[in-house]
């Protein structure tokens, strides 16, 4: 009873340094958690992708195209159930910022909504959709965010496709799980192909990227090399992975961005660290007196290195419980200002759980060095110390 | 006086102590013999660095000599484990320091109680005790207060309380009358004097205050790693006195 008396009270000594270390974990502890957030959000895609589809691109590049043709000859592979063209359509509304960008594709909307069963459509909006080549499906995040509604026009400045497009929202989509991107802008391919015939000839019937459904996922590998093997030596050479690994090869070429917040996140945690420590090693220091006196009385070594843990891990979890607790709201907040630039931004259960361990850690090893020092003081020497 | 005497609480043999200071071995006790009968009440004086206080400390068992035997009881202290120490200390030591080395976190009921969390005692029993050894100081009336919220005086009262709560084998006293103005001092030498008196309790007190050591029933002087009772200053007084 005593000794959780005694680790409380001391916490509370010195309210002030306690309060401004707890203070430094709370800060701590939530960008790390946020930073791990940022890491976790970029790679969202990769984790919603799907093991029954491929995504079949330029060899060279994303950014080269390949012709539309291309799908009838890949629809023809044996365990290929379906084939969908998909163009990355870039375009401007309303101006640059981020909170007006949110991705936008033009595709063939039957074969690709077939493949993406956790796009939830209403059956009704999407036939009207089809009926109308200018239509366009967006998110329900988009809709809540611009206050779109069926029928509105959406109107884009192009820039890989110069002009001035507009698209009536025809039917929203709902995903079907939390980490469904629901922040995506789909039209008819068809209409900007067709487009792109009156306006610059030279880039009519191309496209991006085909995405192909296929029958048997352990075959994935075998089915992409047929399909590449179709258009080996040909101005186009494509290259075929699923779309897990499609994503991360995406992802993976703003690695170096990614790499930099992670170890970022973990010098944040080490920064805290060296402060806990020093904190620690004051507070150790001062109460020498007090640690001699309790071994004078009998008290074992390991009761004063107890002390010591103790209040390093109170003020540890009073972080960790603030910080953890902050990053909810704080990731909230942070999605809404940052757009649909993480269509996918939750704290998960990983990130608690490290957030927790780190405090922990920080806890544990920030009590080392002075538990070791007060627990090995000699009785008389530490009498006569003066903090 | 010998080992077997059963009065005989303190035995002391060839005692030797020295600290290294800048690489040299400073000697501070050189072969201190010492026997302290049990229910003495004991003045240890010299002047300063004489090794008094380094006498105590291996009394308390928190030091241990170079050489030589201390035994209390019949146990010579001087050669159990830091962790035996541990244990024998609580059993069988009170203390009593000078700046009192209450903890500030606790009030003064939680002070004085806090050497019996060592023991197997219930919490119903822990707290009849403390209250108990606070009554027998005169502070019952002040148990929630910290020792912040207390005077010197007070402070060391219950520093007392907290020395005598186990029922201790010995009592030893650094200069406890020495962070204490005349009237407080007086106050807790008096207290001393019942333990002792009343209650048996056998008291070393370590003191450079001349007055403070009238208090004891038997008055020793280190010098220079030597120690000498009074009778034998006396003694050496009058020879002096003869041979002029």
């Amino acid at each position: 009873m005593h000794f959780l008396k005694l680790i409380l009270r001391n916490g509370l000594r010195h309210k002030l340094r306690s309060g401004l270390t707890v203070l430094g974990l709370v800060v701590a502890i939530l960008s790390f958690g946020l930073l791990q957030t940022i890491v976790d959000a970029w790679y969202a895609g990769a984790d919603a992708a799907a093991a029954n589809r491929l995504v079949t691109r330029n060899a060279v590049s994303l950014v080269f195209p390949m012709p539309i043709h291309y799908g009838q000859r890949i629809r023809a592979v044996d365990g290929v159930t379906g084939v969908a063209p998909a163009n990355w359509f870039g375009g401007v509304y309303r101006d640059t910022s981020m909170a007006n960008f949110f991705p936008r594709f033009a595709v063939d909307p039957v074969p690709y909504f077939a493949m993406y069963p956790e796009y939830r459509l209403d059956e009704d909006e999407f036939r009207t959709f089809l009926r109308d080549r200018k239509g366009a499906i967006i998110g329900r995040k988009i809709a809540e965010n611009h206050g779109f509604k069926i029928g509105d026009v959406i109107p884009i400045q192009g820039d890989i496709f110069p002009g001035n497009w507009e698209f009536t929202v025809r039917a929203i989509y709902d995903g079907a799980q939390p980490s469904t991107d629901t922040s995506l802008m789909f039209f008819h391919y068809e209409y900007l192909n067709e487009s792109l015939k009156k306006r610059a000839p030279a880039r009519a019937d191309k496209v991006g990227v085909f995405v192909v459904s296929i029958d048997d996922v352990d075959r994935a590998a075998d089915i992409g090399r047929e399909i590449d093997e179709l258009f080996r030596n040909s101005a186009a050479e494509t290259l075929t992975e699923t779309e897990k690994a499609f994503q991360i090869g995406f992802a993976k070429q703003t690695e170096a961005i990614v790499i930099a917040v992670r170890f970022v996140s973990y010098v944040v945690i080490a920064i805290i660290l060296a402060v806990m420590a020093n904190t620690m090693s004051m507070t150790a220091r001062e109460r020498m007196a007090e640690y001699a006196t309790l071994k004078a009385l009998g008290f074992q070594p390991a009761f004063v290195g107890g002390l010591i843990l103790g209040e390093s891990l109170a003020i540890a979890v009073a972080g960790a419980a603030l910080g953890i607790g902050l990053t909810f709201p704080i990731g909230h907040w942070f999605a809404s200002q940052m757009g649909t630039l993480f269509p996918v931004f939750g704290v998960s259960r990983e990130t608690i759980l490290l957030q927790a361990s780190c405090a922990l850690i920080v806890g544990v090893v920030a009590a080392l060095l002075p538990m070791r020092r007060a627990a090995g003081v000699k009785i008389v020497e530490g009498l006569r110390f003066v903090g | 006086m010998n080992a077997a005497d059963p009065d005989t609480l303190v035995r002391i043999r060839h005692l030797v102590k020295s600290y290294s200071r800048g690489g040299q071995r400073v000697p501070v006790l050189t072969d201190i013999n010492i026997d302290i009968r049990r229910g003495e009440f004991l003045g240890l004086m010299g002047p300063s660095g004489s090794g008094k206080s380094t006498l105590l400390n291996m009394i308390a068992g928190i030091d241990k000599p170079d050489s030589g035997e201390v035994l209390i009881e019949g146990v010579d202290i001087a050669r159990l484990s830091e962790a035996e120490l541990a244990h024998w200390r609580a059993a069988h030591v009170g203390f009593i320091f000078q700046f009192y080395n209450l903890m500030p976190v606790l009030n003064a009921f939680e002070n004085v109680e806090l050497p019996l969390t060592l023991t197997r005692l219930s919490r119903r029993e822990r707290r009849e005790r403390a209250e108990m050894a606070l009554e027998l100081v005169g502070l019952a009336d002040r148990m929630a207060h910290l020792p912040s919220e207390l005077s010197g005086g007070q402070q060391q009262r219950v520093a007392i309380a907290r020395a005598i709560i186990t029922d201790p084998t010995l009592l030893v006293a650094d200069e406890p009358t020495g962070d204490l103005d005349r009237a407080s001092a007086e106050d807790i030498l008096a207290l001393l004097d019942r333990l002792n008196t009343e209650l048996g309790k056998t008291i070393i007190m370590v003191t450079h205050d001349r007055r403070a050591a009238d208090q004891a029933h038997l008055i020793m002087y280190l010098e220079k790693g030597e120690l000498s009772t009074s009778a034998d200053i006396a003694e050496r007084s009058v020879r002096a006195s003869r041979h002029h």
